[in-house]
């Protein structure tokens, strides 16, 4: 492989994220940086020389059929792919202007947040829940707890909903309460980053409409990146889209850019719904 | 209102079969029937064989019961030869042993299950667990010898630093004679480690993906992952182990009286031999002359089983409790 001329994929990118004519807003700077990413499940490739930008404070939303890598790579972000035996990443991922790789994982999954597919609130009150993350730093003292857990809670647009059953069991609300419990949760910790991961897949329209009204106003104060089956739901809350086909990086693109003139024929196909 | 007429099916109701009631013979030919027959004999065999249990340790303790009444349960008293029976040394032998015994067993046997559950590699767990559960299968007079020949010699070296140092504490005061409370406290927490650990890493292991994951999203440590989301997600089946584990001590008969000393009486030293109930019926039944020795004999069978039916009730009031934030499907 030709080495990695980051200069040129930084340019390369700012052309396009600039390409929007329409907002003279200014250039989002770099949030996480992937250079040659390929990565392993032992011998089986999953990723294959992924060159990527996300930009900082804005949504991007990864799409591609089943066993594309895009989940790989969000997971890549926060550094779970660790925790399972056997595999193995090459190249470089850069948080801001620092290795990814360099930092200790449990400090990094406090400002790399991360929700899952399915809602998997632990077996506590729903105020526990969100207090869990911010348990785990003893500098946080336990007034601030309080105060934290509702500034959360109103975040993720729950707080209405649950103020007054905080001590009642989180299993008993429903499962896009629980999935917004989740990103309450998440938020707590107060990321740089949030990644999602299919936060909708098992939840009804109206609970994901409310999750995407969401996405809208964290993304003021949090960078996200989802991956998502959703192509509507992509193109409802993403600003840049990037398409992944067997482990690969298709195109990478603003949203409405590719859903409404993609430069690859295999975008076109795969939106287009032709396969996947 | 419309005219419409809803059409009617081309293939009349009748016709298919529907409408027929089936037969009981045919359930039964079908299986259902079997299945309900088989499964309701063995529902029902459980409360019968309880009840012709209580109803005979009720009717064969009569003399006993009506020679003492409730005094039997306080009296320390145990002379078979002047026919004066009283309960209270083997019910408190009983239950201190099993509390001991659990007390030393479940930080050994929780340890044990997280660290195969958790931290060991998934090869050396299987090959542990294997011979654990394989400790949980040697018959229990094989762990009073280990008690009568390795534990008690070992005993026998520790115990006199413990008095010099911790002598002042009435637990630990008094001649030391080898068998004793606390003897038969360490063989029985020997013999219920194996169901905890075993009980245990199954639930432990079986905690699903998703709350490490969610745990460890927030930047939690492998310790806190374990301890702060495994732990309090399982600790449903943990104190499941637990229980059995108790009832297992309480009932204990042949291990408990091969070290325990079966003297009938109450000390408050753990050091001091002691008896339980389920070894002096197992010493004394076959030797027991007249009808009000062996009343009395089958009065403790009551009384352990009144014992160990409070344990179950405490236990599942616990759980309870415990139950506010309930994991529910």
């Amino acid at each position: 492989m030709k080495p990695f001329d980051l200069s040129q994929l930084s340019r390369a990118h700012e052309v396009r994220f600039a390409a929007d004519e329409s907002t003279d807003e200014k250039l989002p700077w770099p949030q996480f940086t992937v250079a040659a990413l390929n990565f392993f499940y032992g011998t089986h490739q999953a990723l294959k020389g992924i060159n990527l930008i996300v930009p900082n404070k804005r949504v991007m939303a990864f799409i591609g059929p089943s066993g594309c890598g895009k989940t790989t790579l969000l997971r890549t972000f926060n550094r779970m792919n660790e925790t399972i035996p056997g595999t193995r990443v090459e190249g470089s991922i850069r948080l801001g202007d620092k290795d990814l790789f360099s930092f200790p994982a449990t400090r990094l999954r406090r400002v790399v947040g991360m929700v899952f597919q399915k809602p998997s609130p632990f077996p506590k009150s729903i105020f526990d829940n969100v207090a869990y993350g911010l348990r785990l730093d003893p500098s946080i003292r336990r007034r601030e707890i309080a105060d934290k857990v509702e500034q959360s809670l109103r975040r993720a647009a729950l707080w209405d909903e649950v103020k007054d059953k905080l001590h009642q069991s989180a299993n008993g609300i429903s499962g896009g309460q629980q999935q917004r419990l989740c990103i309450a949760r998440a938020l707590a910790v107060e990321p740089e980053v949030l990644l999602l991961d299919e936060p909708c897949s098992a939840l009804d329209p109206i609970s994901t409409a409310k999750i995407e009204d969401l996405l809208f106003e964290i993304k003021n104060s949090c960078t996200i990146v989802i991956v998502t089956h959703n192509m509507l739901q992509a193109a409802r809350v993403a600003d840049y889209v990037g398409f992944f086909l067997n482990g690969e990086l298709i195109e990478l693109n603003r949203a409405k850019q590719i859903f409404q003139n993609p430069e690859m024929q295999q975008t076109q196909d795969y939106i287009t719904g032709r396969f996947g | 209102m419309s005219n419409a007429v809803l059409a009617t099916p081309e293939v009349p109701f009748e016709s298919r079969g529907l409408d027929k009631k089936q037969t009981w013979w045919e359930r039964l030919r079908k299986g259902d029937e079997v299945v309900h027959l088989i499964t309701l004999a063995g529902g029902w065999s459980i409360l019968v064989i309880t009840g012709l249990l209580v109803q005979h340790l009720w009717v064969y303790s009569r003399l006993s019961r009506h020679a003492f009444g409730w005094h039997f349960l306080v009296d320390s008293t145990w002379d078979p030869v002047n026919g004066v029976f009283g309960a209270w040394p083997f019910v408190y032998g009983t239950v201190v042993t099993s509390l001991l015994a659990l007390t030393i067993a479940i930080p050994i046997g929780l340890g044990s299950a997280i660290f195969l559950a958790e931290l060991a590699p998934r090869k050396l767990s299987n090959a542990l667990t294997f011979l654990i559960e394989l400790l949980a299968a040697v018959p229990s007079v094989i762990y009073g010898l280990i008690g009568i020949f390795l534990l008690i010699p070992v005993l026998f070296n520790v115990v006199p630093y413990v008095q010099k140092y911790f002598g002042w504490i009435p637990i630990f005061n008094g001649t030391f004679y080898g068998v004793s409370y606390f003897s038969a406290s360490i063989v029985l927490a020997i013999m219920v480690v194996p169901f905890i650990i075993s009980i245990s890493r199954e639930v432990l292991i079986s905690v699903p993906v998703s709350q490490r994951e969610a745990m460890m999203a927030l930047g939690a440590t492998k310790w806190d992952v374990t301890w702060r989301a495994v732990v309090p997600y399982a600790r449903q089946g943990i104190m499941g182990s637990i229980f059995l584990s108790l009832a297992r001590a309480l009932g204990e008969t042949m291990a408990v009286t091969m070290v325990i000393g079966n003297v009938a009486q109450v000390s408050t030293s753990l050091m001091a031999p002691g008896y339980t109930i389920a070894a002096v019926i197992a010493n004394e039944f076959t030797e027991a002359t007249g009808d009000l020795y062996l009343h009395a004999l089958i009065e403790l069978g009551l009384v352990l089983f009144v014992v160990t039916m409070i344990f179950n009730a405490l236990a599942r009031l616990l759980m309870l409790t415990m139950k506010g934030h309930e994991v529910v499907g």
